[in-house]
């Protein structure tokens, strides 16, 4: 029924690489031999999907790409490389530390490797049951790591990330049922009634009702994924406990992988024009999620858990946008999609950082950064200024396209919107201020790091840090391009 | 065979897999809620295996042998050595109560009839009906899994929730991929009891009652 595909296409190896890599890691021994080859598979990963600009390879049965995922495939490859790196030092650390035994490290090295494949076949897949797949495996893959640690915190976060998302995919695969059954009268039986690649051509013709029926079970299934409130209550605990690079990946990858599936979905309404508009649900939900993170930011102790709330937070601006539609806001919404991965991947880094060499996630145990570890400290102000939205970063680039292109249509909501972004403005530069500056708090944290993990650790740091600044002030012209023309698509 | 027949006997296997759900919402015993569960999944086979038959789908027949040996026999097996491993079999306290929860079901059972038939007006009778059936299930299925506080009888919700989806998934006609959607539901299933399991060897709870759970949000220390 599926078609494999010729190993000359690019796609094929973007997928098999990670899949080949999990499979090779399960059986590597030592945990530093493991380490460096999990980042020289994320690499060839990369490298791989690096061809797809030079070539774009026709759709197949299973997998395809356009304008849409060609940035999130390499967005995706990119920041599991660059967090494959990090989680060498960090890994290093943990293991001199005896926190994790060599049969914890081996198991997270090969479902590191799996869950960037699930991510990668969900951005790719060409068939929505094949990318339900893959999301319900990238769910597993998780959950399996958040609850490395085996503290009793770590496996309560793990059961609740783990019922909370079984139930939202579960009501995900429904609206995919549906969507099939919209798209069967129209396309024929089987899987061209599935295929992306054609079901963007031919919506117009699909049965409205049955697309918006679909539409609110795939809205609630996958916005538990993205963490849009008032299903988001997994999305702390999973980040807080589990490995900072996993909390890393998680908030700069997995959030937009669901994100995107929910975007295909809406396209098909777009495309399709009977049927209700989405917007109003998706501006709801992602006002109702701004704000309360923005309050929740306020209350937290944990530094992961306040970053983790940080990430609701963005994701309810980004569905924010995209629910207020048109050119501008669909653009403003992808490009914030973009640069809240690189920021808070990049902050998730330095809190890893942070956190091992304090031996504590209470924020009111670190103190005066700046001070102790200059580089880092100010790396960090600069990474959570960034994600303040304060300019030139990239970050305050899209929240005010987000911010202009309502306050056009619909001044109204963009009072809401501003005011629910001033006060996650508010308490992450409050929290900033104890931790970066003030008399130095006493570090009680693993043993120092070698200079080479200290570099690993550091390099992805300053690798996203770098393009986020880049991108706030110059955009290039291709990546422009490809989000105007996806932002069409979006309606 | 007449299209009456196959219609009438997919419509009444489907009805038995939701007053299944039904009886689920109503048990107090431990035991009693995984006998129904194995009925529910027993009659799930069977609609998988009719659907297999009337629309003629060989792979169907792969769902059914999942729904039939993985769901009716080895999970409610699971489910029963783990109870008594773990001595949970004492009576659960739904959150809400019995009379309650029934009215709510009827509300819901309501809701997706009138929410499926208006808008399936011109797709295949099979599919209308069983679409209606198939959504109901799923809803009685979470409707299970917030009235009950135990993590036995919420992983069963969540099965009896999964069980509609499969049914929704192989009455839609020359749907692909279903095989392999039961499967990765399998996988899910498995690692669940698998947790459930690895929870309570290690002692990390006194009870698996999910709301012990919350107690562990990490705001505190």
């Amino acid at each position: 029924m599926i078609l494999l595909p010729d190993v000359a296409n690019p796609l094929f190896w973007v997928v098999t690489t990670p899949l080949l890599g999990a499979c090779g890691l399960v059986l590597i021994p030592h945990w530093r031999i493991a380490a460096i080859a999990n980042v020289g598979v994320a690499v060839l990963t990369l490298i791989a999907a690096l061809f797809l600009l030079a070539d774009r390879p026709e759709p197949t049965r299973l997998l395809f790409v356009d304008d849409f995922n060609i940035t999130l495939v390499i967005l995706t490859a990119f920041v599991g490389a660059t967090t494959a790196l990090f989680s060498a030092a960090y890994i290093s650390r943990e293991a001199n530390s005896q926190r994790l035994g060599p049969i914890h490290l081996r198991f997270y090295h090969a479902m590191y490797q799996a869950f960037l494949f699930t991510m990668l076949l969900a951005l790719t897949a060409n068939n929505t049951g094949v990318m339900w797949v893959s999301i319900e495996m990238a769910t597993l893959t998780t959950v399996l790591m958040v609850s490395l640690y085996k503290t009793p915190a770590a496996i309560a976060a793990a059961w609740k990330y783990f019922i909370l998302c079984s139930v939202g995919i579960g009501l995900a695969l429904f609206g995919t049922v549906l969507v099939y059954l919209a798209a069967q009268p129209v396309m024929g039986e089987g899987p061209d009634a599935m295929a992306w690649s054609l079901l963007n051509g031919r919506a117009a013709e699909f049965h409205p009702d049955l697309l918006n029926l679909a539409f609110v079970f795939v809205l609630v299934g996958y916005g538990t994924k993205v963490g849009l409130a008032p299903l988001h209550s997994w999305l702390p605990d999973a980040h807080a406990e589990g490995p900072t690079p996993i909390s890393a990946v998680l908030s700069g990858l997995l959030l937009n992988v669901a994100l995107y599936a929910l975007l295909r979905f809406k396209m098909l309404i777009a495309a399709n024009g009977h049927a209700l508009a989405p917007g109003p649900m998706m501006v709801t939900m992602g006002l109702l999620s701004l704000f309360l993170a923005a309050f929740m930011l306020y209350r937290r102790g944990d530094v992961k858990r306040m970053f983790a709330y940080s990430s609701i937070e963005h994701m309810g601006v980004i569905t924010f946008a995209f629910g207020m539609g048109g050119a501008l806001a669909n653009f403003a919404g992808l490009l914030h999609m973009a640069m809240h991965s690189l920021t808070k991947s990049a902050i998730f880094f330095a809190v890893g950082i942070i956190t091992q060499n304090a031996g504590t996630n209470r924020i009111s145990r670190i103190r005066g950064l700046t001070e102790k570890t200059p580089f880092l400290g100010w790396a960090f102000v600069l990474a959570v200024l960034a994600i303040a939205g304060l300019p030139p970063m990239g970050v305050f680039m899209s929240e005010f396209l987000v911010i202009t292109s309502t306050f056009a249509r619909q001044p109204l909501l963009a009072i809401p919107l501003a005011l629910g972004l001033l006060l996650a403005f508010g308490a992450l530069i409050g929290r900033l201020q104890v931790m970066a500056f003030g008399t130095p708090s006493e570090d009680k944290g693993h043993p120092s790091p070698s200079r080479r993990a200290t570099l690993a650790a550091y390099a992805p740091l300053v690798a996203h840090m770098t393009l986020v600044v880049i991108a706030g002030l110059y955009l290039p012209s291709a990546l422009v391009a490809w989000f105007q023309a996806v932002a069409e698509m979006l309606g | 065979m007449s299209q009456t027949l196959s219609y009438d006997v997919a419509h009444l296997i489907g009805a038995i897999v939701l007053m299944a759900g039904f009886t689920l919402l109503y048990q107090r015993r431990v035991f009693a809620v995984l006998n129904t569960f194995a009925f529910q999944a027993f009659a799930l086979a069977a609609a998988a295996a009719w659907q297999a038959h009337v629309q003629n789908a060989p792979h169907l027949w792969a769902t059914a042998a999942i729904a039939l040996i993985f769901k009716a026999i080895l999970v409610p097996l699971a489910l029963h050595w783990l109870v008594e491993k773990l001595g949970i079999h004492r009576a659960v306290e739904p959150a809400l109560s019995i009379a309650w929860t029934m009215i709510v079901g009827v509300a819901l059972v309501g809701l997706s009839i009138l929410l499926v038939l208006p808008v399936t007006a011109n797709a295949a009778a099979l599919t209308r009906e069983s679409l209606a059936l198939a959504m109901s299930v799923v809803l009685l299925g979470l409707l299970m899994m917030i009235t009950r506080h135990n993590a036995v009888t919420q992983v069963v919700g969540f099965m009896a929730l999964e069980n509609g989806l499969i049914l929704a998934a192989v009455s839609a006609k020359g749907m692909p991929l279903v095989v392999e959607i039961s499967i990765a539901f399998s996988v899910l299933v498995a690692m669940t009891l698998f947790g459930i399991f690895f929870f309570r060897i290690r002692e990390r709870f006194d009870t698996l009652d999910v709301n012990s759970l919350e107690t562990w949000r990490g705001e505190g220390h």
